[in-house]
């Protein structure tokens, strides 16, 4: 099968050069789009693609695209920034990217802009990314360099700075207001939408904020075309997605595979299943703030709609692995602790109800819980649901515990009864 | 606010040197405005001083004419500023979903051993501070750490003792 985004990877592990990147191919789209494209047809043939954003909500690339003021008369500069502050607690698909590939992001980034008519480009990278740091640093040099960032890319007409961001680190900053702000020099709170970026974002500019996964599939599709693109997914799905496993299996890791992938393709065949002497409990499938899921899930296609059925969402598509000598209750809290730890501070139910959650949990794991606590942690996911705050961060948050709620009860009522976690 | 600061603490911090300027000012090129160079400047202040003090808050709310508040506002809402004295490496031990499933309490029970600190405590010596750090996006070779701006993973307690003694010796 065909995998444009990991294809061209290195064995040895290291990044591709310019040059290596130009010989598979590469810049070869963004040659074909400035000499023979105008704006609208790559973002049409984008569109076209139906590209679907990989930081987790899976909103329609192009349908951002299109909301950005475009004509003569629109203001500028107008701004695009590559989201590279992957902090999901069990997502490490963007560092694999950014480590192997940088180039395939820059040109991605360099159309994204050309189509949305971007004069500035920032790459908004997590401060602990270190080795991507220096990776980006150099890729950004060369490019540079060859006349491919800067004014008159290619002997064209367009032009763009591309600038390199380096977070102070906050998970919020992924939210793409609140990176907005972060980006602006200031606490990285969300902002309300509307406006939506596109409209007003930073500096009260047009701004796109797209995840670096989503860039890096822009290139392959204005150089095949979007009917190559839809070919490469299976059923109705679009295009190829990078999955992963970690946690007790035999081999953790992340692979490029069709999108809509059965799940226990991913899980047995390229991660070979449990280790020796584990049995698999649940699994959440799309890093840490998704629901949790069961065995009897396995079977279920790695589609946005599927995995939405069943009660869960394929978020980053990084699958975290409970297995049977874990305590639920135990990764839940941890799970809980990085929430609260992480919340802004910005809105009263997510400011303390993160917190109040977590103390429950540890007191419920260190065997002073209470029977009626399990009833106070339900609330919890109903106050902190969808809608009842400021962003998706403590919704988020509720999903792996009402998951864990309804699917491991047994296991915090032992806890209870017994004052004691029972795998310690 | 800035200038009290100044003078309470002192002279020496409290203006920002030559050398971070330069910086300051090589990042400004990439902004539309200076009052957004804050965490720029908190991030260049922080490499030459191992830490933001307040004359450090102070200095750069002077240089990019803001409000020291403005500055502390933002220095203390990111994980990777530090406003306390931190040791010559810092150790930044992922706690996330899969180090903790795989291990990473144990590394945090090898340093105490080792070194005598937990999360938030430098060494007698001043060489190592350990932190907790939120997903390193390393999961699939969990348990990751960094240490300095050197990225380490596939730990088990000896692995990483043994680096922190090669670091320790550079």
């Amino acid at each position: 099968m065909e995998r444009p985004l990991t294809g061209h990877f290195k064995e040895d592990g290291s990044a591709l050069t310019l040059a290596e990147y130009r010989a598979a191919g590469g810049y070869e789209a963004l040659r074909k789009a400035l000499t023979g494209m105008s704006a609208d047809e790559v973002l049409e043939e984008v569109k076209a693609a139906n590209l679907r954003g990989r930081g987790g909500a899976g909103f329609p690339t192009g349908v951002k695209w299109s909301l950005v003021p475009r004509g003569d008369d629109a203001p500028h500069p107008k701004y695009l920034v590559a989201n590279a502050d992957e902090m999901e607690p069990g997502a490490f698909k963007d560092r694999l990217l950014l480590e192997r590939n940088p180039h395939l992001l820059l040109e991605g980034m360099i159309l994204a802009a050309y189509a949305i008519g971007a004069d500035v480009a920032y790459i908004f990278l997590r401060g602990e990314y270190v080795d991507p740091a220096r990776i980006l640093r150099r890729a950004l040099a060369e490019a540079r360099e060859a006349g491919l960032v800067g004014e008159r890319i290619l002997g064209s007409g367009f032009g763009l700075e591309l600038h390199l961001h380096i977070s102070g680190g906050r998970y919020i900053c992924g939210e793409e207001t609140a990176l907005i702000n972060a980006l602006e020099g200031k606490r990285a709170t969300p902002r309300a939408k509307p406006p939506f970026p596109q409209i007003s974002g930073a500096w009260g500019r047009p701004t796109v904020v797209n995840n670096i996964e989503t860039l890096c599939n822009v290139a392959p599709i204005v150089a095949n075309g979007a009917d190559w693109y839809r070919g490469l997914g299976i059923g109705e799905e679009c295009g190829t997605k990078l999955f992963g496993v970690s946690g007790r299996v035999r081999r953790a890791g992340a692979w490029e595979l069709p999108m809509g992938t059965p799940i226990r393709d991913i899980f047995e065949a390229c991660a070979g299943g449990m280790q020796e002497g584990y049995r698999l409990r649940g699994f959440l499938p799309g890093g840490g703030s998704t629901d949790f899921l069961l065995p009897e899930h396995l079977d279920l296609p790695m589609t946005y709609e599927s995995i939405g059925k069943a009660g869960s969402r394929m978020g980053t598509g990084t699958l975290i692995v409970l297995d049977d000598r874990t305590c639920p209750v135990g990764m839940v809290l941890n799970l809980e602790r990085f929430f609260a730890q992480e919340s802004c501070g910005w809105c009263t139910p997510c400011r303390d109800g993160l917190p109040w959650t977590r103390q429950l949990l540890e007191a419920i794991e260190g065997g002073t819980g209470r029977p009626e606590d399990l009833a106070t942690l339900e609330e919890h996911c109903r106050f902190m649901g969808p809608g009842k705050t400021f962003c998706a961060l403590a919704p988020g948050a509720m999903e792996p515990l009402q998951s864990a709620l309804k699917f491991f009860r047994e296991d915090f009522e032992r806890h209870i009864e017994h004052r004691v976690c029972p795998y310690a | 606010m800035s200038q009290i600061f100044a003078r309470d603490r002192g002279w020496s911090q409290a203006y920002l040197s030559d050398e971070e300027r330069a910086e300051i000012e090589r990042e400004a090129e990439c902004y539309p405005r200076r009052e957004g160079l804050c965490i720029e400047a908190l991030r260049i202040v922080q490499q030459h001083r191992g830490w933001v003090s307040d004359d450090s808050v102070a200095a750069i709310a002077d240089y990019l004419g803001v409000g020291a508040a403005e500055v502390e506002g933002v220095a203390t809402f990111y994980n990777l500023i530090f406003r306390e004295p931190v040791g010559r490496r810092v150790i930044l031990l992922c706690n996330s979903v899969t180090c903790w499933m795989l291990g990473c309490e144990t590394l945090r029970a090898r340093i105490g051993y080792e070194l005598g600190i937990d999360f938030g405590e430098t060494t007698a010596d001043g060489e190592f501070t350990l932190l907790p750090i939120t997903c390193l996006g390393d999961c699939d070779h969990a348990p990751a750490a960094l240490v300095g701006d050197r990225h380490h993973h596939d730990l088990d307690p000896d692995r990483l003792i043994a680096i922190l003694r090669r670091h320790e010796e550079e």
